[in-house]
């Protein structure tokens, strides 16, 4: 379940970088449409800190320490809504360049997350 | 900009550098007087954000392994935490502003490079003084290279925030 998440989440997030770089490319900032996006991957984000919080607490062990294994979870879920804000402070294409950035940021620690877990 | 350049040269240290007008940047923002140059402008935003995570990254890392594990590797984790403290004063810098929070910026981004370097080379040549890894080891390979060519697009960015401050001051 949480396996599956998480590379769910992976995707999406790749999914985002790639839009947000198209928008960046075609000199855009982000538009409505961009922030929808953004929700959904961070919705996907919420719901994987949710079932990992919920795994740890019927006593399931991730092969790295729960610490590291927590930590990732709350940068996971906080990673894109900061790249979003920052886009919204900045009305340009660097804007996008930046939600970009934050979607390759996420996949990286979406495979963190997997290792951690030992998937 | 080969204009600027050339302006870059000029010395202008003696005026109250501080409250320079921010002058061209990208955002097409007015130059609104007597404020701060900003630097997290256009590129400056994108530049913001990585070294945010960069922070968040070598911060926690470096808190949790010092904090559990600190006899496993005393050097890379202390290492690890001077990298993190590094990366939150240029951080602090990039959002203030202005032009000595710039200068300032410029010489912590020349120290992260010298130690990402050394500390890159360190790891390679004597991998037995390394029992872990630390953020900066084989020169930030972990982290997708983004150590060693964070404080190179930094400091092309900062300085390059000079030269649009020094133009606007000169003209």
């Amino acid at each position: 379940m949480l396996d599956a998440l998480t590379v769910a989440t992976a995707v999406a997030a790749l999914a985002l970088a790639a839009w947000c770089g198209w928008a960046a490319y075609r000199d855009q900032p982000t538009k409505d449409w961009h922030f929808i996006g953004m929700a959904v991957v961070s919705l996907l984000a919420v719901v994987q800190l949710v079932i990992g919080i919920v795994q740890l607490a019927r006593g399931e062990k991730p092969e790295q320490g729960t610490t590291i294994f927590v930590a990732y979870l709350l940068g996971a879920f906080a990673c894109i809504p900061a790249a979003g804000f920052m886009s919204l402070a900045e009305r340009t294409r660097w804007g996008s360049v930046t939600v970009a950035a934050g979607g390759i940021v996420l996949a990286v620690l979406e495979v963190r997350l997997y290792d951690i877990w030992g998937g | 900009m080969t204009a600027t350049e050339e302006n870059g040269t000029v010395p202008q240290e003696k005026k109250p550098a501080d409250e320079k007008p921010a002058g061209e940047n990208p955002a097409g923002e007015k130059p609104a007087k007597n404020r701060r140059t900003r630097l997290i402008s256009g590129p400056g935003m994108l530049l913001l954000w990585l070294y945010g995570v960069m922070v968040v990254g070598a911060v926690s890392r470096s808190a949790v392994q010092i904090s559990t594990e600190f006899d496993k590797a005393p050097l890379a984790y202390s290492l690890s935490a001077v990298a993190g403290v590094v990366y939150g004063f240029i951080t602090y810098s990039l959002v203030r502003g202005g032009e000595t929070a710039r200068k300032a910026a410029l010489v912590c981004c020349a120290a992260e490079l010298a130690g990402v370097l050394t500390v890159g080379t360190w790891t390679l040549v004597e991998p037995s003084a390394f029992p872990d890894a630390t953020v900066w080891s084989d020169y930030g390979m972990g982290y997708l290279f983004i150590p060693v060519l964070l404080p190179l697009s930094a400091m092309y960015w900062l300085r390059k925030a000079r030269t649009a401050g020094s133009a606007s001051a000169v003209q």
